[in-house]
């Protein structure tokens, strides 16, 4: 099966997730080795999702955790658990 | 430890809830984007926990169960914020989305994300998906839930996450793959002198 640019860009998340059917993924590996525009925006994609997931993009607030155990030990004093039924 | 919280010994859940806190607070972040608030929704969604701990059912993740508690949190926080707000999102409708078209891609390394640009620049381009791409994105990418913890917790279908995954995965392309490569020059220095 011949893919063009535009069916290979629909194919990126099942390819990086490696869930496409082994045809299909042949057939985009194929597109891949001789288009750069594709190979750039799988490249970039796969990229820019790791950049996403660190730690680093979403810091906590200074104190959160101080502030939150503070808040719970608060409420439970107020209503216990209840028992499980 | 849910156990011994429900039999009486309480202090155990600060340190059942201890591993979550983190994406409890990202949760309810990534869908307010104002930090007091998003503190305010993991709050309350840990409370909510707490005194709900005995409806817990132990075939689902606890955390699955937390981040569903802190989305619903969060959401009735934004309705109040915003009662009009709408984001349909329609799952079998076609066109893709078109990513930026670059003609090589020089990797960004994560030493990068030190600079406080960098890191705007990817806060903005998430807080800018809708609504439903954004649930989806960072439930899959930043709380690594797999598809079929994702659909359960929002709601939805497995194919509806892959739809929605995808297509937040490309809008972010889109914007930032251009964004970063101007930001970020090539390490690779010219010589003049040579």
């Amino acid at each position: 099966m011949v893919l063009n640019c535009r069916h290979v860009w629909d194919y990126i998340s099942g390819y990086l997730d490696n869930s496409l059917d082994e045809a299909i993924r042949a057939s985009v590996e194929e597109h891949l080795a001789h288009c750069e525009i594709c190979s750039a925006v799988l490249d970039s994609t796969r990229n820019i999702l790791i950049l996403t997931a660190d730690d680093r993009v979403f810091e906590l607030p200074l104190g959160y955790s101080e502030r939150l155990h503070a808040r719970l030990t608060q409420a439970m004093l107020e209503v216990p658990p209840q028992e499980s039924s | 430890m849910i156990a011994e919280v429900l039999a009486g010994k309480t202090e155990s859940f600060h340190e059942l809830i201890r591993p979550h806190e983190r994406s409890v607070y990202l949760m309810a972040l990534s869908l307010l984007h104002n930090e007091a608030e998003a503190e305010d929704a993991a709050q309350e969604a840990f409370i909510k926990a707490y005194r709900n701990l005995h409806r817990f059912r132990s075939e689902s993740r606890f955390s699955t169960w937390l981040i569903a508690i802190c989305l619903n949190e969060a959401r009735a926080k934004l309705r109040r914020k915003q009662p009009a707000l709408t984001d349909s999102i329609d799952d079998t409708a076609d066109g893709g989305v078109t990513p930026a078209q670059l003609t090589d891609w020089r990797e960004i390394p994560s030493e990068t994300l030190e600079r406080q640009e960098i890191r705007t620049l990817i806060r903005r381009a998430l807080n800018a998906l809708p609504l439903a791409y954004r649930e989806v994105f960072v439930l899959r990418e930043l709380e690594e839930r797999n598809v079929q913890e994702t659909a359960e917790t929002l709601g939805i279908t497995a194919a509806s996450v892959k739809m929605r995954l995808h297509r937040a995965r490309m809008m972010l392309q889109k914007q930032l793959a251009p964004q970063l490569a101007t930001a970020t020059p090539s390490r690779r220095r010219r010589f003049p002198w040579f």
